[in-house]
């Protein structure tokens, strides 16, 4: 029995950045699809505060938070870094992942699913978070340097995901590559680094779980005209497509 | 000049974690408070994207946000350790504070300043964050064990702050469903070096208890 497992969502980036911090440490596991719509007893035991994914399993104990993971990781295996080694790097990378994980992320995640003056408005602020992380990777090839570090990884649903969901659902003018040049070269050395190509999932099979969540969306505004309506003038977080399952 | 510099609030609870944690490892530093409504040219230039206290400054680099602060303060100076060695006990660790900063500190605010139907809601989720620090806390002295950590630090506003910020707006944590919380919050009220380095109480009445 494999001493150390991954409970996982396969479209997850939460999921794929443990998997990728583990393959670089040379590290075997077990994987376990997790299906976020019927929770197992698996993950409901391992994470019952927050019964998401990713959890990692080490001889039977669970670390569960994708950054929480990605140290614990780091700090237990040999083999190339994730995190920097001088402190105060440590802490500068610590901080670019929550910036990331707090201000970036989420308002882009959500403009890709609202409509209207909320979309403009996540927009906006999605685009402020942005221009720190433009000037944070100017002249540099990657947040690491010249290795995938934590930082990299804390950003690869914009490198990668992103891209693809706002493709998906239309939502145009967020990143371009006019007012983030830089980021976007960054996307491009990120995603076609041979390590990380390797292990993303493919663009199709991606596409394929949006379209089923799209129609979910369609089905739940036909089944009630006035939930549609009143999604229009509210603000959308009672929206449920809202939250995604993985951190 | 002081190599170590901590711009703070002297009230505010995330300042006071950064000045125990200097003050564990027997570090030397110049405290300097600043104006929550006139910031200074050091504080905007040390922490420009967020603007917020507390920020270190060593050796004229700036490192802000409490819980990077902290991780900082441990891995650059020697004395006992704020946060576990062991890997798992560490990630264990970095869950809770995360887990009380994030969804404790930010629901229980809310529960105070809304009102209404949204207030209902939030004091439900409030009480659900509680009701799962109730259940850590069970059976230990402090949320570290027999010693205070880092998690115990993470958790003073609701030991200290929150019972006078929710004073005569409502009872949230009482006694009764939260023996266990009361209990825990006594300790560490009590505890020596957390006592002499709390903002004493009879500054932090008017401050904070409303009218």
């Amino acid at each position: 029995m494999a001493e150390v497992k991954v409970i996982g969502s396969w479209s997850s980036p939460y999921t794929r950045k443990v998997e990728m911090a583990l393959k670089m440490k040379g590290v075997e596991y077990d994987y376990i699809e997790e299906d976020l719509k019927n929770k197992s007893p698996l993950l409901l035991q391992h994470n019952p505060i927050h019964k998401k994914v990713p959890v990692l399993l080490h001889n039977g104990k669970p670390i569960v938070e994708s950054m929480v993971i990605l140290e614990y990781i780091d700090e237990v295996w040999e083999g190339p870094a994730i995190l920097p080694k001088d402190p105060y790097d440590r802490a500068m990378a610590r901080f670019w992942v929550k910036f990331i994980d707090d201000k970036c992320i989420p308002p882009m995640w959500k403009a890709c699913w609202s409509v209207g003056e909320e979309q403009e408005k996540l927009k906006e602020e999605a685009k402020q978070g942005l221009k720190f992380l433009e000037n944070e990777i100017k002249g540099k090839k990657l947040f690491g340097g010249d290795n995938i570090g934590i930082v990299d990884h804390a950003a690869n649903f914009i490198a990668y995901w992103f891209p693809i969901t706002a493709d998906f659902v239309g939502l145009q003018r967020l990143m371009t590559e006019e007012e983030f040049p830089n980021l976007y070269r960054w996307a491009d050395d990120y995603c076609s680094h041979t390590f990380v190509k390797e292990n993303l999932p493919d663009k199709d099979g991606y596409i394929a779980i949006l379209k089923s969540r799209y129609r979910s969306i369609i089905i739940w505004h036909y089944l009630s005209l006035i939930n549609y309506v009143t999604f229009l003038v509210r603000s959308p977080h009672a929206f449920p497509i809202y939250e995604y399952e993985f951190k | 000049m002081s190599k170590v510099k901590v711009l703070g609030f002297w009230y505010s609870p995330f300042v006071a974690r950064v000045k125990m944690a200097l003050k564990m490892k027997g570090v030397e530093f110049e405290y300097v408070e600043e104006n929550i409504r006139a910031k200074s040219e050091l504080l905007l230039e040390s922490n420009p994207i967020h603007k917020k206290v507390p920020v270190l400054i060593h050796d004229g680099k700036a490192i802000v946000e409490t819980m990077i602060i902290l991780e900082y303060i441990d891995q650059t100076w020697e004395g006992p350790p704020i946060l576990p060695r062991d890997p798992y006990h560490r990630a264990m660790a970095r869950f809770w504070v995360n887990f009380i900063d994030e969804k404790c500190l930010n629901t229980m605010l809310k529960a105070c300043w809304r009102t209404g139907e949204e207030q209902e809601k939030w004091k439900e989720e409030a009480i659900l964050n509680f009701q799962i620090l109730e259940n850590e806390i069970k059976g230990k002295k402090y949320f570290g064990g027999d010693e205070i950590s880092v998690v115990d630090h993470a958790a003073n506003f609701i030991a200290y702050w929150f019972p006078l910020i929710s004073w005569g707006r409502m009872e949230l944590v009482t006694e009764d469903q939260f023996p266990n919380l009361w209990r825990w919050s006594s300790h560490y009220c009590n505890h020596p070096f957390v006592k002499d380095n709390l903002p004493p109480m009879d500054v932090m009445i008017p401050k904070f208890k409303p009218a």
